[in-house]
């Protein structure tokens, strides 16, 4: 762990990555300390005579959106909705593409057919069908939106992972581990998981941006994110329209999105190279 | 203790693997193919079997059938018995063939630099069968491990433990796969080609060490290789397989004095160490008629100089390589094959009666070598 640690640090451009996505989550946890106002509060001052919304001035650091309320307030408060979803709705995408994906490619045959024409027919599946069905049966809420997007992005995982592990599958040591005596799942776990941890880890933090702008889709369709719980996905959307007149609405949770899923890719890579075994004693 | 180990070889021939008429074939798309051909050989304890036979020749998927590695479908065990202490692996289940990999039957790969697993510390993969057999934990595991590192001549254990594969030479990793395959004191190991990837004097460093775990321990040896230079260094018996077939079974000695088969003695005549100075090297002309395509009749034949008629026509059965032939072999064609016939029908040589090598000499030619 120590050395895991040693090697992640020594990568200036990761640490930086981890840095930004720590000040986001700070600010995502003390967003009720921090923010300077209630992010569903309409200023009466908030919007132009005219009813338009204000560009950033000394009041509004961010500008106010088209119903008056604070930027600023309601970016730091999305940041809530958006990192949960993106952490926990790509977590089980994750997970869920990962098994399937290396179970079918190791179990190839029957098994692993089925297992992947079933993932097919998933991927043809389109996901706002998905989540209108599932909205129709559960209330519209944070938890839809995290079970359809999980539903909706394991599938591209366990196609990627599927290929990999038919691949890694064959390698020798593979045959090797079989040849000591090792069960299937052991070999599931321990040699073969390990292979995809790099994949794993790009597929992961590429996710989250993704996972993001799924949610601004779903919020947009009003089966995602209820109003008026701020998610960086859905001010996008609430404001698009806007985007020539009031250019700041859509740029700020726009830039907020990219800031966080590059943190996320820059410290993924990171993360990468320093559990390459490798990689040990280089650089 | 090797004292006693020798003793015992001696008193009694205990049969340890005996492979009865064992064919294996291969559902492909252009249907299905038989790439080994009722084989049949034994392996006692203590001793080492070597199989030798060129490239495409069937011996690395007699290795991976013997272990059951091979995925089913495609290949398919077609007939024989693989008769292990006493058990029937052809006929064994997964689970308990797991039990017995790494356990009473072990194997080392060829190549030592992809056999290894990168993201495993060479601790971890060779303590893996003691956690996996004898159910010890990393922590009890260790002691073990660290001996066995001693046993395979590797220096500094403590710090080759932690390592990783890549962080060693290809002798080195070869040496970690044989304290792999040995951790558990197995009964059989089957070695498929240990020592092709390795350059000329770390092969001999690895042989040699084989040879010492092998006095040390009364283990069986599977020698799968292609290098006749190695056989002879090492092995008690001898199996010559062409193209799926067995062609020539004998003692080492028996086989370097006296080959019957012309393939065996084209290939001894090919080695060139057998060369003269100047001259240029021999060869056996044609390539290995690949599976599927091997005719009726010997699958040497089109290779072979002393081809008779019959020899395209009917497989020659694998018999004692004194009832065969004859010393005058311009006559061999027309006078033998009746008395061979005969010979055939009174005393069934069908190597699935007896499948022990013993000391007799085998061979499968219709017209051998004198």
């Amino acid at each position: 762990m120590f050395s895991f640690w040693k090697r992640f640090s020594k990568d200036k451009v990761a640490l930086f990555g981890l840095a930004v996505i720590a000040i986001v989550v700070l600010a995502a946890l003390l967003a009720p300390v921090i923010a300077p106002y209630d992010p569903s509060e309409q200023f009466f001052d908030g919007l132009t005579l005219e009813g338009s919304p204000l560009p950033p001035n000394e009041r509004f650091w961010f500008g106010t959106d088209t119903n008056g309320r604070d930027q600023l307030s309601r970016l730091l408060y999305g940041a809530r909705t958006s990192l949960l979803i993106g952490l926990v709705a790509n977590g089980i995408a994750v997970l869920i593409g990962t098994l399937v994906g290396v179970v079918a490619g190791y179990a190839r045959g029957f098994l692993g057919a089925a297992i992947m024409r079933f993932t097919d027919l998933m991927m043809a599946f389109p996901p706002l069908l998905l989540a209108i069905a599932l909205a129709a049966i559960l209330k519209p809420g944070l938890m839809i939106v995290i079970v359809v997007i999980a539903l909706v992005n394991w599938v591209q995982i366990a196609r990627v992972i599927y290929t990999e592990t038919t691949s890694l599958a064959e390698r020798e040591y593979i045959e090797a581990a079989r040849a000591l005596g090792a069960s299937g799942p052991r070999i599931l776990f321990r040699h073969l998981i390990p292979h995809l941890v790099p994949t794993i880890i790009v597929y992961a933090t590429l996710g989250i941006a993704t996972t993001v702008l799924l949610e601004a889709m779903l919020s947009f369709l009003g089966r995602g994110v209820q109003p008026p719980t701020p998610a960086w996905g859905m001010m996008i959307f609430e404001s698009q329209s806007y985007f020539l007149n009031a250019p700041w609405l859509v740029f700020v949770p726009g830039a907020a999105i990219l800031i966080v899923a590059l943190a996320f890719n820059l410290a993924g890579d990171g993360l990468r190279d320093a559990l390459d075994p490798t990689q040990r004693g280089r650089r | 203790m090797p004292v006693r180990v020798k003793k015992m070889r001696q008193d009694k021939k205990q049969q340890l693997l005996s492979v009865e008429g064992l064919s294996i074939g291969f559902a492909t798309e252009e249907g299905p193919i038989r790439v080994v051909e009722d084989i049949s050989f034994a392996v006692a304890s203590g001793e080492t079997l070597g199989l030798v036979g060129e490239s495409g020749c069937g011996k690395s998927v007699t290795a991976q059938t013997l272990m059951r590695l091979l995925p089913s479908p495609p290949a398919r065990i077609e007939a024989g018995r693989i008769v292990f202490e006493g058990t029937d692996l052809a006929q064994a289940g997964e689970a308990r063939m797991r039990k017995i990999r790494g356990n009473e039957l072990a194997m080392i790969f060829q190549e030592p630099m992809t056999s290894l697993n990168p993201t495993m510390t060479i601790g971890a993969q060779i303590g893996e069968a003691l956690l996996l057999h004898r159910g010890l934990g990393a922590g009890q595991a260790r002691p073990k491990v660290l001996e066995m590192l001693t046993q395979v001549g590797i220096g500094r254990p403590e710090k080759r433990f932690a390592q990783y594969p890549h962080e060693l030479s290809g002798g080195l990793r070869q040496r970690v796969m044989i304290a792999m395959a040995l951790i558990c004191n197995p009964r059989l190991l089957i070695a498929d080609e240990p020592t092709t990837a390795l350059d000329v004097t770390i092969q001999a460093q690895i042989l040699e060490l084989m040879k010492a775990l092998q006095r040390d321990s009364g283990i069986a040896i599977l020698l799968i290789t292609h290098d006749l230079g190695v056989v002879e260094e090492m092995c008690d018996h001898v199996v010559v397989m062409y193209a799926g077939r067995i062609a020539e079974a004998a003692p080492a000695a028996t086989l370097f004095a006296r080959p019957r088969h012309p393939y065996t003695a084209g290939l001894l005549a090919a080695s060139p160490r057998n060369a003269r100075r100047g001259a240029t090297l021999t060869t056996i002309p044609g390539t290995v008629p690949p599976p599927g395509k091997r005719g009726q009749g010997c699958s040497f034949a089109d290779r072979c100089a002393r081809a008779l008629e019959r020899c395209r026509r009917d497989v020659p059965p694998l018999m004692d390589h004194d009832k065969v032939g004859s010393d005058r072999p311009n006559l061999a064609s027309t006078i033998d094959s009746n008395n061979l016939a005969r010979n055939l029908r009174e005393k069934p040589v069908s190597a699935f009666s007896h499948p022990a090598p013993g000391d007799e000499h085998r061979v499968a030619c219709w017209n051998p070598v004198p």
